[in-house]
């Protein structure tokens, strides 16, 4: 993603991170010492509560912001790890040649927080009792998990019902693989045990306290394996509901980092002027957003192609881009982001923005433009997530009244609206922000797969069903080859983009903005839902 | 004072009906709101799939009917149990007990603020109606009550804050200061001069503006003109007469105003990130909380209602001739 942005940042921007670059090449023994004196304490802004805070239940990044320092994975996303996966609780996994199973390699001499050993059997009670029933990603992840085997400590075997390609696995891993401690949790109601606040895990962090409405704090566990690691004492997350209170903390030197686009795009060309305050883009490869206008196929003039390719070329991205994204996005041309380069493929169907065009795919649909100027009307609902969604549904409704389609509205907030189109699919067109979440199996083929039952977030209740994709998508669920499972997954992105079952309209990462103390920032792709153990301050 | 029983047992026999209806139109409108608490759950965790969902609302028994569960909160509330929050996974009368002395503090400092400059500077514009010290008040604290509280609220952070740092930006202490006693108590008074003084300064103006009038009003009655015919200094008329008789409307107001600084302190609670009342009782909106969304009303409802009985009570206090029973609040 630093390359594609390369043409979206400012040519300053661009030097200033250049000459970065040459300082720490040509003065690593200089920044070492910097970072070898470590400790102190560093304090984030976070804006959410999760109630649940037990990243092997809710495999969700506002849990993993805070829960990943404490309670680790099997393994982690990578810039420069084989595979871009680096181990973290395995040291190495191998799928059998039939799918079947996968072997895990688990670390030696890992230690839980409250002194016991690490072992096989932790890995296989989250696997059996917690990602697999109870996860809401592992739920789909792990639904042919049949039995996970522990032939000696450090061995854990997952055994599948079906074979079960070892891509998937291996792309789900950061996400769907953390590991909580059996003897806490065993016997236990798991939904209502009390380490499902107060964390007990391996990681580089020890959960030390919870006040309501003001912070988290983290403190360095000094028994972690790292060496060297953590180089922090102690993180402080402190509760900033307000955006704008973000930005502000982060001027008057109160808080030293603010992840998510906690300061609004808007407000980014001002405080990146700010003496001491960097904006970084990187960090969130693999966890991109997907700006999506989501098709109620129902609808019979939405049903005809035509009219959804006109919709498509309709849409100018580069307007959407430079003006709603304020530049820190890019364009999509399919349902797989660039970010993810194992599968995505650029020869697909493209809509250029040509509102001329649009209008004649219209006539020839057979919807011609009444005395008002008008075709048809619509009801538009942007979800209410992101500033950009609901910015965007204002733009799409000009751009569709620019093409003779009347679109109205509807805002509503988050619990209405999905009820609203997930639920009653009470819906013409929305605008959603789907995740791509590693692998197109987890969270992106079921945007666009029939027969699933309604009241499914963030999945396909436009009522499309098309058999020839619905069979490409279950063909690759249990194809083990690689390669020929990324194959499948590139004729999976050419007929999204020429039946458009949605518009893919843009992608987007999010911005950190952090005091130039703070060390380390982006070191990796999944950066701000890592364990942040060689973060650190500088003195 | 046994007019002032009576009129405690009166506003406690009128207030338990005024409660019942409070508690049922609140619950009638969340839940003609569109989608529930798991609604809520799953979009804030990216989603899940029916048999998860359906788990979850038999767990929070949403799986009931609208009148079983609206008996279910009324029964347990006869009981004085408040009921759990699912948003918060914690009971309901924990999360008040926690949130409320935050408000209670931040609204009553406000509200004392407002009260005390509203008055003050009502006092000194309406001492001399029409001059120009009256003019530049009373604009300059029209201009206070017409910005937006959160714009105000932003500016004055970026101000003292940002650009001076002579105050904290937000928070309602230091974080894990492990401060105690005075020190722990300065820290507190640091940290909320920003948002009370936003508060006090949009508030002000309602306070001198009817402090103002009711001055006006008074000035024209014959003992004014006997008290200058007496020959009493200006200054004297005014603190002693004119004033002290025109203080009465200003407690009717601040009974009024006590209610308004509740809700209005939800957008200051946010951009001061200060654990509050109002904040507590956005997240029950968006989550669809239902109990916990009805236990900040319904606690809202007895601070409303103790405050104007307090009030009425002063109110006699301050003007024999009137009976506290010949006011309805």
């Amino acid at each position: 993603m630093g390359l594609m942005r390369i043409d979206l940042l400012s040519r300053r921007r661009l030097l200033q991170s250049a000459s970065a670059l040459v300082a720490a090449t040509a003065l690593p023994a200089w920044s070492r010492a910097q970072e070898a004196k470590g400790g102190g304490r560093l304090v984030v802004a976070a804006d959410s509560e999760p109630k649940n805070l037990n990243p092997a239940i809710i495999a969700s990044n506002g849990v993993f912001f805070i829960a990943s320092k404490v309670v680790e994975p099997l393994a982690e996303a990578s810039y420069t790890a084989p595979g871009g996966l680096a181990p973290r609780l395995a040291t190495a996994w191998d799928g059998s040649a039939d799918g079947l199973s996968v072997t895990f390699r688990l670390r030696d001499g890992v230690k839980w927080h409250d002194g016991k050993d690490f072992t096989s059997a932790d890995v296989a009670y989250s696997a059996m009792n917690v990602w697999k029933p109870l996860q809401n990603l592992g739920r789909v992840v792990f639904a042919n998990l049949q039995a996970v085997d522990t032939p000696d400590p450090l061995t854990a075997v997952f055994r599948f019902s079906k074979p079960t390609p070892l891509q998937l696995i291996r792309n789900a891993l950061p996400a769907v693989s953390s590991v909580i401690p059996r003897h806490v949790f065993e016997g236990t109601d798991i939904a209502k045990n009390p380490a499902n606040l107060n964390l007990v895990g391996t990681g580089p962090f020890r959960f030390a306290e919870y006040r309501p409405g003001e912070y988290y704090r983290l403190t360095r566990n000094a028994d972690y394996w790292g060496k060297d690691e953590p180089k922090l004492d102690e993180i402080i997350y402190r509760i900033l509901p307000d955006r704008a209170g973000a930005a502000a903390a982060l001027e008057a030197e109160e808080i030293h980092l603010a992840a998510f686009s906690a300061v609004p795009l808007s407000d980014l060309d001002r405080i990146s002027k700010v003496p001491g305050i960097q904006v970084i883009t990187k960090g969130y490869e693999a966890l991109t957003y997907q700006l999506v206008v989501e098709i109620n196929h129902r609808r019979k003039e939405l049903s005809d192609l035509k009219v959804r390719q006109a919709i498509a070329h309709a849409i100018n991205r580069k307007f959407v881009i430079d003006t709603i994204f304020v530049g820190y996005a890019t364009a999509s041309t399919g349902p797989v982001p660039k970010n993810a380069p194992e599968f995505y493929d650029p020869e697909v169907a493209s809509y250029p923005f040509d509102t001329r065009k649009a209008n004649a795919l219209l006539d020839e649909a057979g919807y011609p433009k009444g005395t008002d100027g008008v075709r048809f009307s619509l009801k538009l609902r942007p979800a209410p997530y992101f500033n950009e969604t609901k910015q965007f549904g204002y733009y799409l409704r000009q751009a569709l009244a620019a093409i003779g389609i009347e679109a109205t509205l509807v805002n509503a907030d988050a619990a209405a609206h999905q009820v609203a189109v997930y639920t009653d699919h009470d819906f013409d067109l929305a605008v959603g922000p789907p995740v791509f979440r590693g692998d197109p199996a987890i969270s992106t083929t079921i945007l666009v797969q029939s027969g699933l039952p309604s009241g499914v977030p963030f999945s396909n209740q436009g009522g499309y069903e098309n058999k020839a994709l619905d069979a490409v998508i279950a063909k690759a669920a249990e194809t083990i080859d690689a390669e020929a499972r990324t194959e499948l997954y590139r004729q999976f992105q050419k007929i999204v983009a020429a039946d458009l079952p949605l518009i893919n309209v843009a992608e987007w990462g999010f911005i950190t903005v952090a005091r130039d103390t703070v060390l380390n920032v982006p070191d990796n792709p999944r950066w701000a839902v890592s364990n942040w153990a060689d973060t650190a301050l500088r003195s | 004072m046994t007019a002032a029983l009576r009129l405690i047992r009166r506003r406690l026999a009128t207030s338990i009906p005024v409660l019942l209806i409070v508690i049922v139109l609140t619950f009638v409108l969340l839940e003609f709101s569109s989608g529930d608490a798991v609604d809520a759950y799953l979009v804030s965790i990216g989603g899940g799939d029916p048999a998860v969902a359906a788990n979850l609302r038999h767990a929070y028994g949403l799986d009931q009917s609208h009148l079983a569960r609206l008996w279910l909160y009324l029964s347990s509330l006869a009981r004085l149990d408040l009921g759990w929050s699912v948003a918060f996974e914690r009971p309901v009368a924990d999360l008040i007990v926690e949130r409320l002395p935050n408000t209670l503090l931040l609204m009553g400092s406000a509200t004392a603020l407002a009260f005390g400059l509203g008055t003050s500077f009502g006092i000194v514009a309406g001492a001399r109606p029409e001059s120009a010290t009256d003019r530049v008040i009373s604009t300059v604290s029209l201009i206070l009550y017409a910005i937006p509280g959160f714009w105000l609220g932003l500016v004055l952070n970026i101000v003292f804050a940002v650009k001076l740092r002579w105050l904290p930006s937000a928070g309602l202490e230091t974080i894990a200061s492990g401060r105690t006693g005075w020190a722990r108590m300065l820290d507190i008074a640091m940290h909320l001069a920003l948002p009370v003084g936003t508060l006090a300064a949009i508030y002000m103006a309602l306070f001198m503006r009817v402090m103002r009038a009711s001055m006006a009003e008074v000035w024209r009655l014959d003992f004014v003109t006997f008290a200058r015919a007496k020959g009493l200094s200006h200054r004297r008329i005014v603190l002693r007469h004119v004033a002290r008789n025109a203080l009465l409307p200003l407690v009717t107001m601040l009974g009024l105003q006590s209610a308004a600084m509740l809700g209005g302190s939800v957008v200051i609670e946010s951009i001061f990130a200060i654990p509050g009342f109002g904040r507590l009782a956005q997240e029950a909106v968006t989550q669809r909380d239902t109990p916990l969304l009805l236990g900040i009303i319904l606690t809202s409802a007895v601070l409303v209602i103790v405050v104007n009985l307090l009030l009425d009570l002063v109110y006699a206090l301050l003007d024999p001739r009137l009976q506290p029973s010949d006011r309805s609040a």
